[in-house]
């Protein structure tokens, strides 16, 4: 008791969860005397496991259910969640998780044993959270019904020694006790606290809000959940380029990339489409950050339906377009230059944009690759070519780095080649990547020196390649993005979830309950004894200010007697000081209340209701 | 265009002038508190002591609190106000609060003032310094590391100040704050210190705004919290020596700086309310994150590091406050819940920026 040494609070929560969760021995036993620790303590870690297999499981659900281990399992819950920061995730980043998996060989089997690699779906993971929910719902149901008697209940009656409440005001007064307590009915009553009189006492309570608060909190946490598991059940994700010029509508043969959750229907997606109209990068001109993006804008043109109106938006990194209950995301941005190759006969072999994808420096020097499968040389043979190539948004040489790109707007484009003949290797049915060329098969293009071919083109140039085998134009540069679709059904619940939590979580600790008793009982001098007393937690030092309040309001009807103002408190105290049933520590209010007042308890609101 | 840039770096240097001044002044208000400190180590306070050993022998004698209702200053009010008699639960020490730095040393009091006086001035120019900085980057102030870390500090003084402000006795605070306060500066200036720019365009959204100066705020007020538990745990080692008189009692020095510190009580209801109060705000940080994340990738949850960190912090926030609504929990293993958790706060904004990369880590 003295290691804690600061619960200067009566808490009508502890006590409640004493009676409503059979939790005793976590209770701080009154006074620390083991009389009353065993006379408390429910049956739970004493009886029940000779109970057989229904104890077992009674005993097991208390457990579950109790604050404690509500707050371990809240503690692994944090616990928990640290490898998944530390180790690549699956989920997150699979690309780190194959780098890690090559760099611990021996270390990746533990891990993949352990789902370190998945943490948030690991089997353990999963039980930590499912245990914390099912406990939680396991406290607020009977949380729930508790105040939902209290609210149909009363407030509970005066305890016998209203001086041991932890705060106390008492006077001394000429009006009769009937006039006294109904006065005070009335004022506890205008201050909006639920009022009952019985006796020679009024009983008040406030703040039920708080419970209130309470339970809306937790229950909304449940929702979030559940919001969160159909969110990840039935969402759907695709990724898609497109080119400036080019669209794209919503079906799965469009998308470069498609993942969903277990329970999505991919007949459920929403007809609708979008083109891109162009692409707009601004960049910082000047300063130590030149170079560093400013803005990304894309242009774009959407529709809702197999034919539906056509409208102008625009789409930017935190603004996405919502359209048919999805959201296209603008994720990233390039260049894709336009070339013309003509084969040995003259013919154009291949035209039109290609896109380059970014290397990632601040010049914005993007490679990518022009395959050309359809290609007769000079004499009309079939052959296929290939182009390796490096675009510079900015062009610029210097000895150090060679040419490179300094700025990645288009101030001075450039688009440096290789060229390549042979076999692309597209025929042999193994999924290639459009991004590199598979040389193995193909020779290339030497210049009449010996040198591999290679050509600096700026728009509207055309080289021609060796021995007239063909030519290449670069036309121009058009612009692509990237977008992200996503379809995560529950968001708006997601969202409600939170907002309820946020409102059940400001009610539950900016709310104070509180319960103030009024007594007035006749003395043998003739004056009447007026005793006001607060109990709430201690938490909030406002008590005994209110109950001040509330004295100097009853004040104006029940006059104080005698020398006016005189503080008849320490009397009070006194008076108490000299009870020889106060003297033994028994601080606990309910202990002071009398055995005949046992299941009466006024610190124990379920009590309080069911007298 | 160029005209504008070079205003923009003026004012980045006036801004990098101002912090540093805002530092020289920290310097002086730490030395005043030093001087506060060691001043009122003369005094004799000696008060602790005679009133647990009060409070052992009569049990919990009700403590008899006058209520004012004007906030004048001890006894001098007039109003026919009742006396409201309060009194601890049980096992409650009922200890008073220790004096104060000072003790009842004048001179200890006078630099105490001073320090307290420089302490508002540095706040002042700290102020300024973090509004040049944000002027001369056309944007909030918490595009980066240093930035960060000069208006978290700048906040937390802040807060101080407002509770100086209102009268609320936390007057105990100063000396650590402004400890850590220049430590934390001198971390900005020398390792996180970066050039004044713009954002990326990732990060132009105005939940950043709500976000992050909710992260901010929570921190900085999260931050005196921790403070007020730390102290806490020593005050109440202090006072359980004490009242178990047979076993060893503090030492001298512990007992000259313990001493005058408010009551563990006093310090743990404190640190109780700001980690309440703070909770709800940082909740709603973590629903601000998720918007905006939703906003800016397509999804509100992803478990990006940084989004695992400000969960992991929350959740043990929630541990914390569990812990003080369950009994046998109460007190030293609360408090200890609740340094783990800003420690979980602390690598949020450190470790995740500096050892862990993912979407948030723009330092
Ligand atoms: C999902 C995880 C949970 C979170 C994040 C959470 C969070 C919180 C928070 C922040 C409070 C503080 C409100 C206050 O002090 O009034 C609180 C109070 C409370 N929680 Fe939870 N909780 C969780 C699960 C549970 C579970 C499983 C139980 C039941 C076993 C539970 C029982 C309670 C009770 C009884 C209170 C009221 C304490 C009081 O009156 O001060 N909670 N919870």
């Amino acid at each position: 008791m003295s290691e804690t040494g600061t619960n200067t609070e009566i808490d009508p929560s502890a006590t409640e969860s004493a009676e409503g969760r059979a939790e005793g021995p976590d209770t701080e036993p009154p006074g620390g005397s083991a009389a009353a620790r065993l006379s408390t303590a429910p049956a739970d870690s004493i009886n029940v496991p000779a109970l057989g297999l229904l104890g077992w499981a009674r005993w097991s659900w208390r457990q579950l259910t109790s604050m404690r281990v509500a707050l371990i399992l809240l503690f692994l819950l944090s616990l928990g969640a640290i490898p998944g920061s530390l180790i690549p995730q699956s989920g997150v980043s699979p690309m780190k998780v194959e780098e890690f998996r090559q760099a611990h060989q021996t270390l990746a089997p533990i891990y993949d044993r352990l789902g370190l690699f998945h943490v948030y779906s690991s089997v353990w993971y999963s039980a930590i959270y499912i245990l914390l929910f099912v406990s939680l719902i396991g406290c607020i149901v009977p949380r729930g019904w508790q105040l939902t008697r209290q609210l149909r209940g009363r407030p509970p009656a005066a305890p016998r020694r209203l001086g041991r409440l932890p705060a106390y005001t008492s006077w001394r007064t000429g009006a009769a006790p009937e006039e006294v307590l109904g006065a005070a009915h009335r004022l506890l009553g205008r201050s909006r606290f639920r009022t009952h009189r019985s006796g020679d006492a009024v009983a008040a309570e406030k703040g039920y809000l708080r419970e209130v608060g309470n339970l809306l909190f937790h229950i909304a946490l449940i929702v979030i959940l559940v919001a969160f598991a159909v969110g990840q059940l039935w969402k759907s994700e695709g990724g898609k380029l497109v080119v400036e010029g080019d669209g794209f509508s919503n079906t799965l043969i469009q998308y470069d990339e498609f993942s969903s959750g277990t329970l999505f229907d991919s007949d459920g997606l929403a007809p609708f489409g979008f083109a891109l109209d162009g692409f707009d990068a601004t960049f910082e001109r000047t300063g130590p950050q030149k170079g560093t993006p400013r803005t990304f804008r894309a242009r774009a043109t959407y529709w809702e339906g197999a034919s539906g109106e056509e409208r102008k938006t625009v789409i930017e990194v935190n603004k996405p377009l919502e359209v048919a209950g999805n959201k296209v995301y603008l994720v990233g941005h390039g260049y894709a230059p336009v070339v013309t190759v003509r084969d040995g006969q003259g013919d154009i072999a291949y035209q039109g944009p290609t896109p380059f994808l970014p290397q990632g420096d601040t010049g914005f020097t993007s490679v990518g690759v022009i395959k050309v499968p359809d290609y007769r040389d000079k004499e009309g043979k079939k052959n296929q070519l290939g182009f390796q190539g490096r675009f510079l948004p900015t062009f610029a040489l210097d000895e150090v780095r060679g040419p490179h790109s300094s700025f990645p707007a288009l101030d001075y484009p450039v688009l440096a080649i290789n060229a390549y003949r042979g076999d692309l290797g597209i025929d042999s049915g193994v999924p290639q990547s459009v991004y590199q060329l598979e040389t193995e098969k193909m020779k290339q293009f030497k210049d009449a020196e010996g040198e591999p071919f290679r050509k600096f083109l700026r728009p509207g140039e055309s080289a021609e390649l060796p021995n007239g085998a063909g030519s290449i134009e670069f036309e121009g540069v058009k612009t692509w993005a990237t977008f992200q679709v996503s379809h995560q059904p529950a968001n708006g619940l997601a969202l409600v979830g939170a907002v309820a939590a946020l409102a059940g979580l400001a009610g539950s600790l900016f709310i104070q309950r509180r319960r103030v008793w009024v007594r007035a009982s006749r003395g043998a001098d003739g004056e009447t004894l007026v005793e006001l007393a607060g109990l709430g937690r201690s938490e909030s030092p406002k008590l005994p200010e209110e109950l001040a309040d509330l004295a100097v309001a009853l004040r104006a009807e029940a006059p104080v007697s005698g020398a006016a103002g005189e503080p008849a408190a320490e009397e009070g105290s006194e008076a108490e000081a000299d009870d020889p049933a106060t003297k033994h520590p028994d601080p606990e209010p309910e202990e002071a209340a009398g055995p005949d007042n046992q299941g009466n308890d006024p610190a124990d609101p379920v009590e309080g209701a069911r007298a | 265009m160029n005209l504008a840039a070079a205003a923009n770096e003026n004012m980045a240097y006036i801004s990098n002038v101002l912090i540093y001044s805002a530092m020289a002044v920290y310097t002086l208000a730490f030395i005043a508190h030093m001087a506060e400190w060691v001043l009122g180590s003369r005094s004799k306070v000696g008060r602790t002591a005679a009133a647990l050993t009060a409070s052992d022998g009569t049990g919990d004698a009700g403590r008899t609190e006058t209520v004012e209702i004007s906030g004048g200053k001890g006894g001098t009010t007039v109003l026919e106000r009742p006396k409201v008699v309060t009194r601890g639960g049980s096992g409650s020490r009922d200890v008073p609060d220790g004096p104060g730095a000072a003790g009842s040393d004048a001179g200890g009091d006078m630099s105490g003032r001073i320090a307290i006086s420089l302490t508002v001035l540095a706040f002042a120019i700290h102020a300024a310094g973090v509004l040049a900085r944000a002027l001369s980057v056309q944007r909030a102030p918490w595009g980066n590391m240093y930035e960060f870390s000069t208006t978290f500090s700048m906040v937390a003084v802040g807060a101080y100040v407002v509770g100086l402000a209102l009268r609320k006795n936390v007057r105990w605070l100063g000396l650590p704050l402004v400890t850590t306060v220049l430590l934390d500066l001198g971390l900005a200036v020398s390792v996180f210190y970066t050039e004044s720019d713009q954002l990326v365009p990732a990060l132009d959204s105005y939940w950043l705004y709500i976000h992050v100066s909710c992260a901010i705020i929570s921190g900085a007020v999260l931050y005196l919290g921790a403070v007020a538990t730390l102290l806490y745990l020593f005050r109440d080692r202090y006072e359980a020596k004490l009242a178990a008189a047979d076993g060893p009692q503090p030492g001298a020095f512990a007992t000259s700086v313990l001493e005058r510190l408010p009551s563990a009580a006093t310090l743990d209801k404190f640190a109780y309310r700001i980690n309440a109060a703070v909770f709800p705000l940082w909740t709603f940080t973590l629903i601000a994150g998720a918007i905006w994340a939703e906003a800016a990738w397509g999804r509100y949850w992803g478990w990006d590091p940084k989004e695992v960190w400000t969960f992991i912090t929350w959740v043990a926030y929630a541990c914390y406050l569990h812990a003080r609504a369950t009994a046998g929990w109460r007190g030293r293993k609360a408090a200890y819940l609740a340094l783990v958790a800003f420690a979980c706060f602390l690598f949020n904004y450190y470790g995740v920026n500096l050892f862990v990369d993912g979407l948030h880590s723009y330092a």
